[in-house]
Parts: C-alpha cells; structure tokens; sequence
C-alpha cells in the first residue's frame, strides 16, 4: 500500500519536474512562411521616335524578386522565409477581375501592386484586399497620397510632387530661378507639368514660359530647326520639360535658343532611383540586381524591391509572420529602412508614402540628392518635397 | 654637482622621450594605393601602387607584411612592410572588404561583401579552407583575442553572426540596428563592440552570454541626426576608452568604455570611417574619406594635432611598430 503510494507521488513529482521542464526552456523558434503577391498590369509601350531607351518587360518585378530574395539571406538566420506569388495581367487584361480571382484563390496580406493610378484604387477597395497592405510601386499620381488615399495602401515610389520638389530645391540652390516649362502632349506629361507648376508656386521660382509641345515631324531629323524658334521665347536661366515617356526631350537639349540646362523628363532628371546611383553602398545593390536581372536596376524595380524589403524588416524585427503585426511596424515610426540612400527610411502617416532622398542624375552620373541643407523643416528636411503634414488633404484618421 | 645634475637631466629626458618612429599604412580606396605616414614627423614618407580598390588592411602577426583587401581585384594583396612591395596574393573569394587575423596568426577570415559569404584561409598555404554562409553584404570582421569567434557583420541582413572557430559554422545570430559596418573585440575578449551606420548606434555585447550589454546613442549639438553614422570602432588596450567615427558628421566620439558615457566629440575630416592606435595608445589616426586626409589625435589629450592629406578615400588604416 505504501509502496504504490509512494511509487504514484513518485511518478507525479516526476511528471511535474518534465512539465517544469518543457515550459522553462526557452520556446524553440517555429518556422514562419510570408508570401507576397505582386500583382502587375502591364501597359502598352507608346510609339516613341527613338527605340534606344525602351522600357524592359519585367521593370518592377526583379526588383520584387530581388527583395525577395535579399529577405530570404535575413531570414534564414531567423526561421522566416518568403515567397513571391507574380500575377501578371497582359496590357490587354482586366485586371481587376485577375485580381479578384488572385485573391480568392488565397489571401493575400502583402500586395506588391504594379498599376495605373485608377486600377490601384479599384484593388484597394476591392472587399477582398480590405485587410491586405498594399505597397503602390508603380503610380506616381500624387493625389494618391492626398485627395485619393486609401488606409490600405503604403507608397514606396515617389509622388510627381516629390520628384519636381526635390528639383525646385535644386534649381533654387543654383539660383536658376525663372524656368521655361515644355509640356509633352500625353496625360503623364500633363500631370508633370502641373506638379512643376505647383512646386513652383510653393518655393517661388518663376515660370516665365509655359509651353505645349504639339511637333509631329520626327524630331531626330528637324530638332535643330524647330527646337530654337520654339524656345526663342524671353529670358530663362533653365528649360524644364515634361515628357514622361521619352518621346522628344532628348532632342532638346544643345538645341535651345539660349545656351540653357536642362531638366525634368530629360538631362538632369529627379528620378526615385537609378543605375548611376552608387554611394551609401548602393553599388551593392546595384550588382546584386544587375547579376540577377542582367539589366539596370529601375525606378521601377527599386520601388518594388522597398515594399517587399519593408515586409521582410519588420518580420525580422517583431520575429513575426502575423499580417497584423507587422502592418503596425511598418507604419510605426520604430521602423528604420535602409535602402542606400543614405539615411534611416520610415512612411508618413498622413499620406502612407515611403519618405526618401530623391538622387537628381543625368545618364553619367548623380549630381545632387534632395532635399537639401537650407530648406528647414520643423521636424524632417525629408518632408520638406512632398506633401507636408498641414496642408493634406487625405483623411484617414 | 653641476654635472651630475646635468646627467640626471640628460637620463630623464631620454627615459622620457617615447619611442614613436612608426609606420601608420592607409589604403586610398579610389586610387588603388597605399600611403605610409611616419608617425613621428607625421608626414607622408612613401605611396606604393596596390590592386584595385583597396579597402581594409591589416598587418601579419610578425609584422613584417601587410595584407590588403584589393576588393575589385578579387583578391588579398600579401606586401613587404618595409618596401612596399607585392609579395604574392592570396585568394580570398570575391570582393573582399574587411578581414580579420587569426590570433595565430595562420587564418584569415575574410568578408565577401557581393556573395553573403565568410572565407576562411590558411596562410601559408595560400589556400581556401572554408567559406561560411552569411547574411547580406557582410562587411565588418573580427577574431576574439582567444582565437575562439570569429564575428562578421551583416550591413543588410543587420545582424552580427558569430561564428564558432573550431566548428567553422555560424552559432548565433545577433540583429542589431541598420547597417552594421564594423565588429571590434576588447582586449581581454570580454565584450564585442557592433557600429551601426544607418541605425546611428554602437551595441556592446557581452561575450560570454551573447547578450546586449548596452546601446549607446550619439548626439552632436547642431549636426542632424542622420548624419551621425558610426562605422569605425578602435578600444583602448586598458579598457578605458572606446573611439568611434562617426562618418558624415565629420566626428569621432571618445567613450568612457566603462560607463558608455560620450565624454567628447572630436572634429576630424569629412566622412570619416577607420582608426588606427600607435601601440603605446598616444596617437589615433582616422581616415576621412571625404576630404582625402588623414586625422592626428593626441590621445591623452584629446585633441586633434594635425592633418594629413594622403591619397583618394582612404578607407583603412593600420600602424606598423618599428623598434
């Protein structure tokens, strides 16, 4: 009797004693899985006069693929791994029906999207995405990150109002105040052009001329004919054009009546990233694409490769794979991106866009990154291009 | 008595005159060169022709050669101290950036800043012995004073690996804030100092444990605090004072290695990254990237003596003892 007894509390002291065990140790790491779903429509390349710079296929999705695989070298220390999901609908598509399709087939809480501005609202308010975070990659509308917000939807590519921001300041540090502006016939180049016209008034440069470009003749032949007449107009210290395509700024620059610079869509050009960008250690980068993709690393791409990249930080820093958690880090001013430009990189509250530096190159080189020492801010130089806190119009909150 | 007083004189100021002819080495990382700066007249005696883009160097254990990354060269460039002279290479898989010499002075633990890799070779046999998976754009090197981890820091994956020497694998992975460009052991091995360039903090680490013994923070009155980006870490021998460049603020700051205190911010080139001790501790050199020249610091103190132009981005440094 006493002997079963004691064989009993025998037993359960040593059961107790494992079951101390098992919870004292420490919790073993769990594997941890994130997919990611980039989700491109691609577009129809325009009939541009020169062949020589046409846009790549795959802009935006190596880039998607990089970061994907840069996470995977973090997370293999980590227990985390990460995966890309590519759904890509043909410029003749619907995209939006691909990407209700995308999203029924499996959850997606990470969206890479690649879209025109109207079909990157249309996913945002799909019932589906309500819950996703989506990182806009591919439009640079500003009213995206104002009047058009969405409280799913984080921006990593610049706005056009960063991008002619970031070279107003540059013009203002030159002192190349009164501007000759050229605006290319296409909506994009039209939507530039105002951006100009808007950094303009906010850091009181002058636009003494304001030009629409409407030439059909193939410019590679007539551009120094036509190019002098049409910009023998007054007096301007810089010639800025808006033609986000390609089409014909390159033909004026050394063709202009008055020997000028020139800026905007061609010559020196505010760009979110670019090949010849390569302090702050983006040399490194720029070879892990180039060795991946066999091709430069885009604007495009760079955006793409951010949104993933901001995923995977926030993984590694909260140890975690759960949507909720890390959409809150993301957002959260705890996160510090590195992305070489020199500087810790966080979202801005009021607009979701990713703050960065804007490199400002020409095809050789980078000549200045934005913003620059002298525009003061209370409490980032960052946000002095873009849209600021006290005059948003997005209304999430 | 006149003379014997004379003598004494004579005896004290030669006991008290330090020894200080050495050879401080800096590799010019835009000009593939080396400087040689006497440490005594503090002026450039010699340059010498290196491989391409040449980074971190380091002197062998029996100070008689000098190692050099040549990073676009693919490989370590073996030199004569004396003459300046390329001995022979030694591979060193691609893109070397920073290496760190075993205390036995047999292996060299390289950092291959393009292929997440740590290559471990054997010196006198010039050959590859192992290559280590790590994190992304590893960068920062270091060997504990015991020869018993080697750590490297990831500058993308933000993570200080340690790596078990005997084992030749990865045991422990510390995340630490962004960019992590330099590891630095203590003199006794008792603490591992990880720079953060981008996070904009220094993280000591406790050997032993592994764990987070403190992360101290800069602030420079009037610089923006993105500017403050620590790279460099040089310790003092005596455990008392640990320098850390702090890149584009132009700054090294001079912590008190026992209370982590900033005791001081000093003034020195643009961009400056590496330090360099004299090995009686009385002269620290740093290089500035930037501005092309080479930072004097008279150590006990604490201010900046003289500045030395040398070559295109000098990125390292090292001091060759000659007595």
């Amino acid at each position: 009797m006493l002997e079963r007894n004691s064989l009993k509390s025998g037993l359960s002291v040593l059961a107790a004693a494992c079951l101390w065990l098992v919870l004292s140790m420490p919790q073993a790491r769990a594997q941890t899985d994130i997919e990611i779903l980039y989700l491109e429509h691609q577009q129809e390349r325009p009939a541009t006069l020169s062949n020589l710079d046409a846009p790549p296929e795959d802009d935006g999705l190596q880039g998607a693929r990089l970061g994907i695989a840069d996470n995977n070298t973090t997370g293999r220390f980590l227990k985390q791994s990460y995966r890309l999901r590519e759904v890509i609908v043909p410029p003749d598509g619907d995209f939006l029906a691909a990407a209700r399709q995308a999203l029924a087939e499996k959850p997606a809480p990470f969206i890479i999207a690649n879209a025109p501005a109207d079909e990157l609202l249309a996913l945002a308010d799909l019932p589906q995405a309500k819950d996703a975070l989506i990182f806009n990659a591919g439009a640079a509308e500003t009213r995206l990150r104002d009047a058009d917000c969405r409280a799913n939807v984080l921006h990593t590519g610049p706005s056009r109002a960063m991008l002619a921001d970031a070279l107003m300041q540059f013009l203002i540090k030159k002192q190349w105040n009164d501007i000759l502006l050229i605006e290319g016939p296409r909506p994009e180049d039209q939507l530039f052009a105002q951006a100009i016209r808007d950094s303009a008034k906010k850091f009181r440069t002058q636009i003494v001329a304001d030009k629409k470009w409407t030439f059909g003749p193939d410019m590679r032949r007539n551009a120094s004919a036509e190019v002098p007449l049409f910009t023998q107009v007054d007096d301007y210290d810089v010639v800025v054009v808006a033609d986000e395509v390609g089409d014909f700024s390159q033909y004026i620059l050394y063709n202009t009546w008055l020997p000028r610079p020139v800026a905007g869509s061609d010559g020196l050009m505010p760009v979110g990233w670019n090949r010849v960008v390569e302090q702050w250690g983006a040399v490194q980068l720029q070879n892990r694409f180039r060795e991946q993709a066999g091709r430069d690393m885009r604007a495009g791409d760079y955006a793409a490769w951010a949104g993933v990249r901001a995923v995977g930080e926030a993984a590694a820093r909260t140890n975690s794979g759960d949507p909720e958690t890390l959409d809150a880090y993301i957002r959260s001013p705890d996160l510090k991106l590195a992305l070489f430009k020199g500087r810790a990189l966080d979202f801005r509250p009021w607009s979701g866009q990713l703050r960065q530096p804007i490199p400002l190159v020409h095809r050789g080189a980078l000549v200045a990154l934005a913003p620059f020492e002298g525009f003061l801010h209370q409490k980032s130089d960052l946000d002095t291009i873009g849209i600021d806190q006290p005059e948003a119009k997005c209304k999430l909150n | 008595m006149q003379l014997r007083l004379m003598l004494a004189l004579a005896v004290l100021f030669a006991a008290a005159v330090p020894a200080r002819a050495h050879l401080l080495f800096v590799s010019n990382e835009k000009d593939d060169t080396v400087s040689v700066i006497d440490t005594e007249s503090l002026e450039v005696v010699n340059t010498f022709p290196v491989g391409e883009r040449p980074r971190g160097i380091t002197l062998s254990k029996d100070k008689t050669k000098l190692y050099i990354c040549a990073s676009d060269s693919d490989t370590v460039q073996v030199v004569d101290a004396k003459t300046g002279k390329i001995l022979h290479e030694l591979p060193s898989g691609e893109d070397p950036e920073q290496f760190a010499l075993h205390p036995d002075g047999k292996l060299l633990f390289i950092a291959n800043e393009d292929d997440a890799i740590t290559t471990i070779v054997d010196i006198e046999s010039g050959k590859v012995v192992g290559q280590i998976d790590v994190g992304v754009e590893p960068e920062g090197m270091a060997v504990s004073p015991d020869g018993k981890w080697a750590i490297t820091t990831s500058e993308t994956t933000n993570m200080a690996h340690w790596i078990d020497v005997d084992k030749r694998e990865v045991v422990h992975n510390s995340l630490v804030d962004q960019r992590p460009r330099h590891a630095e052991f203590d003199h006794d091995g008792k603490r591992l100092w990880v720079s953060s360039e981008i996070g904009g903090t220094v993280t000591v680490f406790d050997v032993d444990s592994k764990q987070e013994l403190k992360k101290i923070s800069f602030e420079i009155p009037g610089i923006s605090q993105d500017r403050i980006q620590p790279v460099g870490i040089q310790l003092t021998s005596d455990g008392k004072l640990a320098f850390v460049a702090l890149g584009p603020s132009n700054r090294i700051a001079v912590i008190d290695a026992q209370s982590y205190e900033v005791k001081d911010y000093l003034l020195v080139g643009r961009r400056v990254w590496h330090m360099a001790l004299t090995p009686e501790e009385d002269l620290l050199f740093t290089t500035n990237g930037v501005s092309g020249d080479v930072s004097v610091v008279d150590v006990p103190n604490l201010k900046v003596i003289k500045t030395i132009k040398v070559g295109r981005y000098p990125w390292g440094a090292a001091v060759l003892p000659t007595n």
